[in-house]
């Protein structure tokens, strides 16, 4: 088991290199450079920018240059930011994003699972046709579409809480959190509807009935776990669309996360600052996929069995 | 003891038992007017093709029947009819009085649990044994079924186990709470010769000593004589013949429990092995036909077969549903 997980986490390296070179030069080849401004700067200004930035090199030496930095973990300076460097605004930036980012996502698991479980408990009613089609409401409207309308309900009408702005309290963390929670939320009933339906129909489920066991013990006993897997596997995806949901999320509520750096980055075309945010977010979803694969295993002892082989 | 239980009231008595299944294409009629009784320290075989409506009998009066199925009919045990019992009720009876042995080794254990959870969870709950004593309870049990090396393997997972394996897992499972029915489902399907038969003689034993009583559900004819007094052949979803198993075996009344007898592979007879299956299939169980149901494959059949034939029952209890048959 320790040396598969080893041999994953060394084969993450080329999909990262990968990851680095396409973002790498897809903004470069994208129109505009990071010192065009309304008003062009006088050439010689422009051609100093160029080399204190080393944009005046070619593109392989930039690129190497580049990889060569991200080796020692320095991201470099930005280019809008000027007295900050990547590291510090990704430092700066993150931890915003990742407590709206993991409230969301333990949010999704816990409501959507609960959700579904009351769903497929009762298969066919009221409550599991209205859950469900709320569930389908929930995946195919974009985020843009209900945090305004979240925004519009809670904020300004009623007024409960606050339209936008992050000041660490909880009423600033309610929409933005919600919003990004939703759409997982509603996929996650979803799946766990299917899986726990699916798994109460298994003979080994008959088996927990005929030892008399009640019906709560057979389902948290025998039927939550495998129930529970393809949510599991969902969660890699899931986090992966929450840190691109982010990106709008932020905006919207205008929340000084990291998605609002790599947009004003995008933008102003900061190279440094958007290959910064990509590279890190890059590894943190691989190593997240990374660590539900290893919580799918553990629940799983088939797998566990197989890798232990 | 055995003889002493001959005059109580039935354990289980299933009277009228119909089950049917929803589907697409109509109704399946698995289960029809089907009647039976057992007593305490009785042993009952159930034989028959497959999809005679062997296990769904059973599941019937289990509450364990697929959501598109329903019964009607009763299924009276100690009293009370299990058919109008809630969940709740039933799970009283479930596990404790009446245990199952499925007959799905492969399928029938929870593949996400270690066996020694799976096996001392029905102890714990129904007996009130703590889990040290819960689990020698089950390591015993696992080396009455012949599984080495039990105190190692109660710790594995079912793919850790063969089929075979799961199966002895299976019937120790349904063994420990020693039940007053046990109900086995094709207990020894996977199991080579020897331990089919060391799994009969601890029925057996089972039985002799607390008095259970089983119901055993096999296609294996040698496995039901070594164990049952009595039979009832079952063909589609219909009691086609019900007696001692000297009655049925040796005194045979009913055409389709001849062929079954004949289809039997016979070591004396190798040259026959497999041709004397009975030709022909059963009737589709959406449209049953009106009169005798094996008709269509009878060798004896006659005009007088469109009516439903009446059950004849002689003085000795052997009963059989055929216009022939009789001494006369
Ligand atoms: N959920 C269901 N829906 C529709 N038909 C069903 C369902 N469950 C069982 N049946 C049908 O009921 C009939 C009786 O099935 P049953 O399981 O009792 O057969 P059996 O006698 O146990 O056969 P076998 O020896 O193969 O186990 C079969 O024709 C089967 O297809
Ligand atoms: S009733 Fe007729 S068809 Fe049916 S088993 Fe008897 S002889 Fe055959
Ligand atoms: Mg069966």
């Amino acid at each position: 088991m320790a040396k598969h997980s080893l041999r994953r986490l060394l084969g993450l390296i080329p999909t990262l290199l990968l990851l680095l070179t396409v973002a790498f030069f897809l903004i470069r080849v994208a129109p505009g450079g990071p010192f065009d401004a309304e008003k062009a700067l006088p050439p010689e200004i422009q051609a100093n920018l160029n080399a204190k930035y080393h944009l005046d090199e070619s593109l392989l030496q930039q690129y190497f240059r580049y990889l060569g930095q991200v080796v020692s973990l320095d991201f470099g300076p930005s280019y809008q930011y000027k007295d900050w460097t990547v590291n510090e605004l990704i430092a700066q930036g993150f931890p915003v994003s990742l407590t709206v980012g993991l409230t969301a996502i333990v949010l999704a698991f816990f409501v959507g699972t609960m959700l579904g479980i009351a769903a497929a408990l009762r298969q066919n009613s009221t409550v599991d046709y209205s859950l469900m089609g709320f569930a389908m409401l929930g995946i195919s409207i974009p985020n843009f579409v209900i945090a305004p309308i979240l925004i519009l309900l809670l904020a300004v009408y009623a007024g409960w809480l606050p339209a936008g702005g992050w000041d660490w309290g909880v009423p600033s963390m309610v929409l933005p959190i919600v919003t990004l929670a939703l759409p997982a939320i509603a996929y996650i009933a979803r799946i766990t509807r299917g899986s726990m339906i699916e798994v109460l129909h298994s003979n080994f489920i008959r088996t927990a009935r005929a030892k008399g066991l009640s019906e709560s013990i057979v389902i948290r006993r025998h039927a939550l776990r495998p129930a529970l897997l393809p949510v599991i596997s969902y969660l890699g995806p899931a986090i992966a669309g929450m840190i691109s949901g982010s990106v709008v999320i932020e905006r919207i509520f205008s929340i000084p996360g990291l998605g609002s750096y790599f947009v004003q980055g995008a933008l102003n075309r900061d190279y440094t600052l958007v290959m910064g945010v990509v590279i890190f977010y890059g590894v943190l979803i691989l190593v997240l996929n990374f660590l539900v694969d290893l919580l799918y295993a553990w629940l799983n002892p088939k797998i566990r069995y197989d890798q232990k082989r | 003891m055995k003889s002493s239980t001959k005059s109580q009231a039935p354990l289980l008595e299933i009277k009228d038992l119909n089950v049917g299944f929803d589907t697409p294409e109509g109704e399946v009629h698995a289960v029809n007017n089907l009647n039976f009784s057992i007593k305490a320290g009785d042993t009952l075989a159930i034989v028959g093709e497959s999809g005679a409506g062997k296990t769904q009998t059973v599941m019937a009066a289990l509450g364990l029947l697929a959501e598109n199925g329903h019964a009607s009919g009763q299924a009276i045990f100690k009293g009370n009819d299990l058919l109008q019992m809630s969940a709740a009720e039933l799970n009283r009876h479930r596990g404790r009085e009446i245990a199952m042995i499925f007959q799905d080794p492969m399928t029938s254990l929870n593949p996400y649990l270690r066996i020694d959870k799976q096996m001392i969870e029905v102890v714990m709950h129904h007996q009130g044994l703590n889990k040290n004593q819960a689990r020698e309870h089950a390591v015993e049990m696992l080396r009455a079924v012949r599984i080495p090396d039990p105190e190692r393997r109660i710790r594995q997972y079912p793919h850790e186990f063969s089929g075979g394996m799961r199966q002895r897992v299976i019937v120790a499972m349904g063994l420990l709470c020693e039940p007053d029915l046990l109900i086995a489902d094709e207990p020894t399907t996977a199991l080579d010769v020897t331990v089919q038969g060391q799994i009969s003689h601890l029925m057996g034993a089972l039985r002799d000593n607390s008095n259970t009583a089983i119901i055993l559900i096999s296609h294996n004819l040698g496995v039901v004589a070594g164990l049952c007094e009595r039979v009832l052949v079952m063909y589609a979803g219909e009691a086609v013949e019900c007696g001692s198993v000297e009655q049925v075996y040796y005194d045979p009344r009913h055409p389709y429990t001849r062929g079954l007898l004949e289809s039997v592979p016979r070591l004396d007879r190798p040259e026959e092995q497999g041709l004397n299956s009975i030709p022909g299939n059963p009737p589709n169980l959406l449209t049953l036909p009106a009169g005798c149901k094996f008709r269509d494959r009878c060798p004896e059949a006659s005009d007088a077969c469109r009516e439903k034939p009446p059950m004849q029952l002689d003085d000795q209890r052997h009963a059989w549903r055929c216009i022939l048959g009789g001494d006369t």
